[in-house]
């Protein structure tokens, strides 16, 4: 495999800020690639330093062969963007504005086609302005395929769905996967890289603070078992509860949450410890920690 | 290069279209200075009251078609283009377009003649009208003078429409500077009154600095019955041209195609256009 973006130490700066501090990454051709972060992180900066749209500081960039920075319309020619932040003119029909940008592109597909992918058939000829939000978002999605490119960077593609929409729109995404095309998706819900993506780079503070395949960033992240409950009101310190805990423990909310990999071991203990004691621990729960809590973890968020 | 020449043929029917799209914006442009006309007309009466580009007394329809024909291809030209880039700059629309392989010129290009088109209809149907119904003076030896004219004025003033979409934040504020210049600009200039023959020193100086006055004179001399075919006048139209270069250099230099942070629908780019 022959890789479709090459990313080598990529600093942006504004002023003092630096946005984006040191990057590298590499998108294999046919990868469904996410970039995963909160709100801030450096994802939009870095992604249209790929899409050519921002110069950059410093690093080394290749995307599809070329140096996007001083790419022209041939670069393009074989790019598809799906941005949150790109307007449509709402005075034309969904048709028409597919006809109006299809022209542009050396190989255009079929308007009706691409009408039937993003399932608007029933609102082909209506303005654009009279479409919902969700439906617009599909105008958006097909305008970024017209031109039936290598290459997609997909911009927080459900950010404000509610869940049915946001279902058929990852359904849709997963139909551009298997078409065998290269696709770059920013987003900030984790559910989202996890269920599209192959790759996932997790950024924070403009670095990438982990990187890999969803299930191998579960494990490479310690995933355990989580065992929590209430604050137990006993007149003497914790030590003799907390200290021979395999796991990692700490307070939170008036709770104590215990993640461990010895989850029976440590369940024993601290059961043995209450029941010495005669102490009923309130709220006593296990469970299996979520990705959520991990990238939580990792960008320095508190749910 | 043929692929570009057809690019820009698209660019212009489609920019066309918008614009028809648009009922109001079509109305202002188009209808508002025709109905202008016929209401100056009939208040002022048809008399010879008004004073020519050569000193002599034209009639008020032969003072006011040319001049009303100017506005009107000013504000097919500069208003719609200041108003139509910096709204979909706003909207995000141009950020698309710089995201897709046609060359920007090409989109430019396309905004500004589909402009001039519609001035030319605009400004044709004024002098229809004016010819028809008022019996204003037109002649053969002198169109080609009108044509020059109008090619110079309606490029002079979209360049400034694309200069002034670069200066303005957002589509609000381009709007409302548009209509705060081209309006008094056009009291001034003989366009909306006529000043006589001396009017306060400070109004005349103002506007022999700006460029409308000069496109409202070259296109009244080309159509005064009084002047002497050709009727070209190179001096006003060279002044217009000076303007042309100072306004494709503002362009050049403020133009941007991403939308402006803190400008309003920077973010909310749906539900919302100002009106042309």
């Amino acid at each position: 495999m022959t890789a479709a973006i090459e990313v080598r130490d990529l600093v942006k700066t504004y002023g003092d800020t630096r946005a984006v501090d040191g990057l590298s990454f590499s998108v294999e051709e046919g990868e469904v690639f996410a970039i995963l972060g909160p709100n801030g992180a450096g994802k939009s900066t870095t992604v249209e330093i790929l899409e050519g749209h921002r110069p950059r500081t410093g690093g080394d960039v290749t995307v599809l062969g070329v140096d996007p920075g001083s790419a022209g319309s041939g670069f393009r020619d074989r790019l598809g963007i799906v941005l949150q932040s790109a307007g449509i003119d709402r005075e034309l029909t969904v048709r028409e504005v597919l006809e109006y940008y299809r022209t542009a592109y050396s190989r255009p597909r079929d308007v009706n086609e691409l009408i039937e992918l993003v399932e608007l058939g029933e609102k082909a000829d209506d303005r654009v302005g009279t479409l919902s939000g969700g439906q617009q978002r599909r105008v958006d999605l097909a305008l970024g395929l017209v031109g039936d490119p290598d290459l997609i960077f997909l911009d927080e593609p459900t950010t404000g769905f509610d869940p049915a929409a946001r279902r058929r729109s990852w359904d849709l995404i997963r139909n551009l996967t298997s078409l065998g095309r290269t696709i770059v998706l920013t987003t900030h819900y984790l559910d989202e890289a996890e269920t599209l993506a192959d790759r996932v780079a997790v950024l924070a503070g403009g670095r990438i603070v982990a990187e890999g395949t969803p299930s191998a960033l579960r494990e490479s992240l310690g995933e355990g078992t989580r065992i929590s409950f209430e604050l137990p009101a006993v007149d003497e310190p914790l030590n003799a509860l907390l200290d021979p805990l395999r796991g990692t423990s700490r307070g939170r909310d008036r709770r104590i949450e215990i993640t461990t990999d010895a989850p029976t071991a440590d369940l024993a203990h601290i059961t043995a410890w209450a029941t010495s004691r005669g102490i009923e621990l309130a709220g006593l729960q296990v469970t299996s920690t979520e990705l959520e809590d991990v990238y939580l973890d990792l960008v320095g968020e508190d749910a | 290069m043929r692929r570009n020449v057809r690019l820009l043929v698209h660019q212009v029917r489609a920019q066309n279209r918008f614009f028809w799209r648009v009922p109001v914006g079509a109305f202002f442009t188009l209808i508002l200075p025709i109905l202008m006309l016929v209401l100056f007309v009939a208040l002022f009466g048809n008399d010879l009251d008004f004073d020519g580009p050569a000193g002599a007394s034209v009639s008020a329809a032969q003072f006011y078609t040319p001049a009303l024909a100017v506005f009107a291809v000013g504000s097919a030209t500069y208003t719609n283009i200041a108003i139509n880039l910096s709204t979909r700059r706003e909207d995000g629309i141009l950020r698309r377009v710089r995201g897709t392989p046609l060359p920007p010129w090409i989109y430019m290009a396309g905004a500004i003649l589909s402009s001039v088109w519609i001035a030319l209809v605009s400004a044709a149907i004024m002098v229809t009208l004016g010819v028809i119904a008022y019996d204003v003076n037109i002649e053969l030896a002198k169109v080609p003078a009108m044509i020059v004219t109008f090619a110079v004025g309606s490029a002079t003033f979209a360049t400034l429409g694309v200069a002034l979409a670069g200066v303005a934040r957002s589509a609000s504020s381009a709007s409302a500077l548009a209509n705060a210049t081209i309006l008094p600009m056009a009291f001034i200039s003989n366009i909306f009154i006529d000043l006589g023959a001396d009017p306060p020193r400070w109004l005349r100086v103002t506007a022999d600095v700006l460029p409308l006055k000069y496109f409202g004179v070259a296109f009244s001399e080309a159509m005064n019955p009084w002047s002497d075919a050709p009727a070209f006048v190179p001096d006003r139209l060279g002044v217009m041209a000076l303007w042309l270069v100072v306004g494709a250099l503002i362009a050049r230099w403020r133009f941007r195609w991403d939308p402006i942070p803190g400008s309003t629908g920077c973010s909310a780019r749906r539900g919302r256009r100002s009106a042309s």
